[in-house]
């Protein structure tokens, strides 16, 4: 399982900027490793995050998003102590769930 | 014509994700996922992933072609950046119904970084950071709820490539 994401969702007037910081390796499968052996591809493929079990937003990403990722967007309609929750899967399936509270 | 070519292609998107979720019931049934990720099952489109090119790219989302558009700011995204491992890249449309952004690298070996889809409600604005291999010109392709495209180009020269490790 990966490490926990690390996600700040903050007031600002009467949006809610979210920004999240991912831990993965985001290997590229172009990369080769000391014995000249490519190093397979393995990157998060796809993002969601919702505000109170709504979508507010969806991702696809490729290889090219840099290692541990970083995200940031804002919505209208939040208020303190909602409830943000991201979701990432990645290419080998693996996937990762966490939330913030609106601060 | 290119309706029904467009429903076919929806349509086997959805018979996929039908798969993908059949596949993953049977996970969250035996233990192995948790019922919450379901969401993040979302398409992942392989064919715009695997273009060299913005032509191919707009193609791959259904599209013709792509107009320029000067509706964009670039925010924090450098003119010259030190590391092409994270070059962070920022964009707001000022196209009305934004429905998603993508971020195009023109040089690195698939154009496609990444694409972000807004619902209502959520602003048409987006910062992350991606690699750059070298010098390049990045797009933001924008596309409309009416499924219109339009592209901003601007060039990002690289001092140290993103894409050697």
């Amino acid at each position: 399982m990966a490490d926990p994401m690390r996600i700040r969702a903050s007031m600002q007037g009467d949006k809610v900027l979210v920004r999240v910081l991912m831990s993965h390796e985001m290997e590229t499968g172009q990369r080769k490793d000391e014995s000249g052996n490519i190093v397979p591809a393995h990157f998060i493929q796809s993002v969601t995050a919702s505000h109170n079990g709504k979508p507010v937003l969806s991702a696809e990403w490729g290889p090219a998003v840099s290692k541990n990722p970083f995200l940031q967007f804002q919505f209208a309609g939040g208020k303190l102590g909602d409830k943000i929750q991201i979701i990432w899967t990645d290419n080998k399936g693996d996937t990762r769930t966490d939330e913030a509270i609106v601060s | 014509m290119e309706t029904i070519v467009k429903f076919e292609r929806d349509r086997r998107e959805i018979l996929k994700i039908a798969g993908a979720a059949a596949v993953y019931g049977a996970l969250v049934a035996a233990g192995m996922a948790r019922p919450g990720a379901a969401r993040a099952q979302g398409a992942w489109n392989q064919g715009a992933f695997a273009s060299k090119s913005l032509a191919d790219v707009v193609k791959a989302y259904g599209g013709a072609g792509a107009e320029p558009t000067s509706e964009v700011a670039w925010g924090s995204t450098p003119e010259i950046a030190e590391n092409g491992a994270v070059v962070p890249i920022s964009v707001t449309s000022r196209i009305p119904n934004t429905e998603s952004i993508a971020i195009l690298i023109e040089k690195n070996p698939s154009a496609l970084a990444a694409r972000f889809q807004f619902p209502q409600g959520t602003d048409p604005m987006v910062s992350t950071r991606v690699k750059i291999g070298q010098s390049s010109n990045v797009h933001a392709l924008i596309k409309t709820a009416d499924g219109k495209f339009y592209v901003a180009t601007r060039e990002v020269k690289v001092t140290l490539g993103g894409c050697g490790g």
